[in-house]
């Protein structure tokens, strides 16, 4: 009897299963249609707009002035690789090993679809929306979808001494681990299907307008906020993202936080520093002197803010430990990101050292005031370092460093005041787009796995594997 | 026949089985890993400011299965052994032991241990 009941249970389970593989499949179809006519629209646009004519014309006249430096490409190359280690396998690495062992796969999972699926989005459509001749400020005219008119001699607006294809793939890597991070706050209940439809949504809807505000020639960058590699785009929001998730998801069943693999941890978190150079130095677009200067600021803030956050869990917690370090690395490498090619070394010591302890206190004392369930701390870290970040950057740009940047501290208090803007354009619009993508991935699958799911573990439950099987 | 279930440290099970050898009361033995509690409860772990108790503590069982009259011997090796004179030493078990099967052979009781 018991026997025909599971039975029975598990033969609704399939069918629900079934019901969601169709409403996925759908929603993929939907969505290629759209895009499929949009790229007709735009086909047609630009043999009519002047506007994209204009562009044409300009990108072929200046074609022949355009020299592409064999140095710059060179490092942009291994930039765009060291890039892509950060997220596969370095994130999951971090995320894996602070994830319950139960969990770990599906996890590790969730970085690697996101760069997959990134990656695909990327040469459609995403692209073209966040680096495409600018549309009032907001977003990238789609005269570039599958990459057309892209060729082995033609060079992005904002790299010019680089082939258009490597600024392509380097942009890339950084819209694939925005969204890896943000998973960190959703893993050990969220269905993995609800992922996959969130990935696409999000990276569609969130990432690829803010990432033209910043950097594609929208307001946000017209306005003069200074983001060098991301504290914006990236950081804070992936860190609003997660807060929002982490609230509409709603917490686990068991709340417990104690990773299940700290060597992991340290792995994932020494292949973030390694390749978060080429995240840093890699922003300069070039390999010159501000490469260099993004380079050096970059570990002098890391090694800092974990020194900082250890002497403060030292403390407070009174122990040090190397999760400690971890998390304090990765504190720092946020919080420098939007300041690596804007400020001194003074900037990036006062920047290491908060950004060990702030986040530190935000982790500690700001989410269990709330209750909020970020299962890893993304918005603790992320969110609260980048903001940290980004607003330290209006204090210390130094225009002896970068003369695109001029700080409180150098003579422009109204810097500071620029990236306030930046930051609260970015929660608001993360906070509200996140909110309605995942209200709509609610709606096509719930979200949230059975309570059962979540206690047999996600590994299990949603990819049938477990990630340790020593008794085999 | 006897067997004896020992739960003990897990950094003493080296000197224990020194201990039984050099008396030479065993000739084999069975270590297992294991978690539990006693009286010395559990300690605190912390992980990014949070506290979790952690309840149950590792330890080792050694099984061993001796004849009647080398299980006085054996116990007092262990407690010489495995004392630290600390909470969470450990505990000995003793069970009365019906049968032992060699599966090779098929030899049953004291020849098979």
């Amino acid at each position: 009897m018991v026997g025909t009941k599971i039975n029975i249970k598990r033969r609704i389970n399939m069918r629900k299963e079934e019901i969601k593989i169709k409403v996925l499949i759908i929603l993929i179809v939907l969505l290629s249609l759209f895009y499929i006519g949009s790229f007709a629209l735009a086909q047609e646009q630009g043999q009519v707009t002047p506007s994209s004519q204009i562009i044409a014309e300009a990108t072929e006249s200046t074609s022949q002035e355009i020299k592409i430096d064999t140095g710059d490409t060179a490092w942009m190359i291994v930039a765009t690789a060291l890039v892509m280690l950060m997220t596969l396998p370095g994130l999951a690495l971090f995320y894996g090993g602070l994830s319950k062992r139960k969990d770990t796969l599906n996890t590790m999972t969730m970085s690697f679809i996101a760069y997959c699926v990134t990656s695909i989005i990327w040469i459609i459509y995403g692209y073209t929306l966040s680096f495409g001749p600018d549309i009032s400020g907001i977003i990238g005219a789609p005269i570039k979808l599958f990459l057309k008119g892209v060729s082995v001699k033609s060079v992005a607006e904002a790299a010019k001494s680089i082939p258009e294809y490597i600024f392509i793939v380097f942009q890339l890597t950084f819209a694939a681990i925005t969204l890896a991070l943000v998973s960190g706050a959703y893993i050990e209940r969220l269905k993995f299907t609800a992922w996959l439809i969130f990935s696409i949504l999000w990276v569609s809807f969130v990432y690829l307008p803010i990432c033209h505000w910043v950097w594609g020639g929208g307001f946000i960058g017209n306005l003069g906020v200074l983001d060098f590699a991301g504290g914006t785009v990236v950081h804070i929001n992936a860190g609003i993202a997660a807060l929002i998730g982490a609230l509409i998801i709603g917490k686990r069943k068991d709340t417990t936080f104690i990773p299940h693999n700290l060597t992991m941890v340290l792995t994932g978190t020494g292949l973030l520093w390694f390749g978060w150079f080429g995240f840093n130095a890699g922003s300069a677009l070039s390999s010159g002197g501000l490469a260099g200067v993004a380079f050096i600021n970059t570990n002098t803030a890391t090694a800092l803010a974990a020194l900082s956050w250890l002497f403060t869990e030292w403390i407070f917690s009174k122990k040090p430990t190397l999760l400690g370090l971890c998390s304090g690395a990765v504190a720092g490498l946020v919080a420098i990101t939007p300041a690596a090619g804007f400020v001194n070394i003074t900037g990036t010591l006062v920047i290491g050292l908060l950004a060990g302890i702030i986040p530190f206190f935000a982790v500690t004392k700001m989410k269990p005031f709330f209750g909020y369930d970020d299962t890893l701390d993304v918005f603790g870290i992320h969110g609260i370092a980048g903001i940290l970040g980004a607003i330290l950057t209006g204090i210390f740009a130094d225009p002896e460093i970068n003369e695109l940047g001029r700080g409180l501290l150098y003579g422009n208090p109204f810097q500071l005041y620029k990236q306030i803007i930046g930051i609260s354009v970015t929660i608001a619009y993360s906070g509200i787009m996140t909110l309605i993508i995942l209200l709509i991935t609610k709606f096509l699958t719930g979200l949230k796995a059975h309570v059962n799911d979540e206690l047999i573990g996600l590994d299990e439950s949603q990819h049938g594997q477990k990630a340790y099987n020593l008794h085999i | 026949m006897k067997k004896i279930e020992a739960i003990i440290k897990p950094f003493k099970l080296e000197e224990v089985v020194a201990g039984l050898s050099e008396a030479g009361i065993v000739c084999g033995m069975t270590v297992t890993e294991i978690r539990g509690f006693g009286r010395q409860k559990g300690f605190i772990e912390v992980y990014r400011g949070k506290e979790y108790e952690i309840r149950f503590l590792p330890k080792i069982k050694i099984e061993i299965v001796l004849s009647d009259d080398l299980v006085e011997k054996a116990i007092e090796v262990i407690l010489e052994r495995a004392k630290t004179g600390e909470v969470g030493d450990g505990k000995i078990f003793i069970f009365n032991l019906e049968d032992a099967i060699r599966i090779r052979t098929g030899e049953r009781g004291e020849n098979a241990i």
